[in-house]
């Protein structure tokens, strides 16, 4: 079984038909993929946000989305994987974060993708900062992005 | 060794990026931090609750007190907001 990886971290957007479809050409061992995306939103409690800011560490970025890929390959049976992660200035209503998963089956498709998000989550080196009428902050790390990553390290 | 610093981290401290030279008695990510922390007020302002601060030692995580010899690229971050 070939697992065809893509990890890009990029300030252009992504376009999730063109990935799926760059995912699963001239495969017929594919009977699942499923599409996470993550979006920017418009307010967060009370406040309006107009963008975000992101800021990453490159090369570790990479590096630790490509340790939790092969942690994910060898925990369930994917035939491919692709993460996008979007970087700079993201205006509400845009794309940040693409994860998809392939394999024959969709359980492991839907688990592989969630482990994958809950991980990057938590321990991607990126950093959002919110630009809000009242000026702009960095986002708070939240404790159940680690209590979500943590749960998969449990048996 | 090279030290980088991201999100708040770096604005607090003014730049992106430095090479230091901390003393033979600077052993593991918390003495450096320790270290750093005496170097200044934009130091001390980026250091002061050094259980939120994260490292990194050559592109992957570490604990405070992992030992910092060898290392040729250490960073400091607060915790991360991807996804």
């Amino acid at each position: 079984m070939t697992t065809h990886v893509t990890i890009r971290i990029q300030q252009a957007d992504f376009d999730i038909g063109r990935e799926v479809a760059a995912l699963t050409r001239g495969r017929t061992d594919i009977g699942a993929v499923v599409t996470f995306s993550g979006i920017c939103r418009g307010r967060e409690g009370d406040e309006a946000i107009a963008a975000l800011t992101l800021e990453h560490y490159p090369g570790m970025a990479e590096a630790e989305i490509a340790r939790h890929a092969e942690t994910a390959m060898s925990r369930w049976p994917l035939t491919g994987l692709t993460v996008v992660h979007r970087v700079g200035r993201i205006a509400a209503g845009e794309n940040i974060v693409l994860v998809l998963t392939a394999s024959a089956h969709r359980q492991a498709a839907f688990q592989a993708a969630e482990f994958l998000m809950d991980y990057l989550k938590a321990n991607a080196p990126f950093w959002k900062r919110e630009e809000k009428p009242t000026g702009t902050s960095w986002v708070d790390a939240h404790s159940h992005d680690d209590d979500a990553a943590a749960r998969w390290t449990k048996s | 060794m090279k030290v980088k610093y991201f999100a708040w981290v770096r604005e607090r401290i003014g730049k992106a990026e430095e090479t230091i030279e901390p003393p033979a008695s600077v052993r593991t990510v918390d003495d450096l931090i320790g270290w750093l922390a005496a170097q200044g007020d934009s130091y001390a302002h980026a250091f002061e609750t050094p259980r939120v601060i994260r490292a990194a030692i050559d592109h992957a995580h570490v604990k405070s007190d992992t030992v910092i010899a060898g290392a040729r690229e250490i960073a400091f971050f607060p915790p991360m907001t991807g996804g």
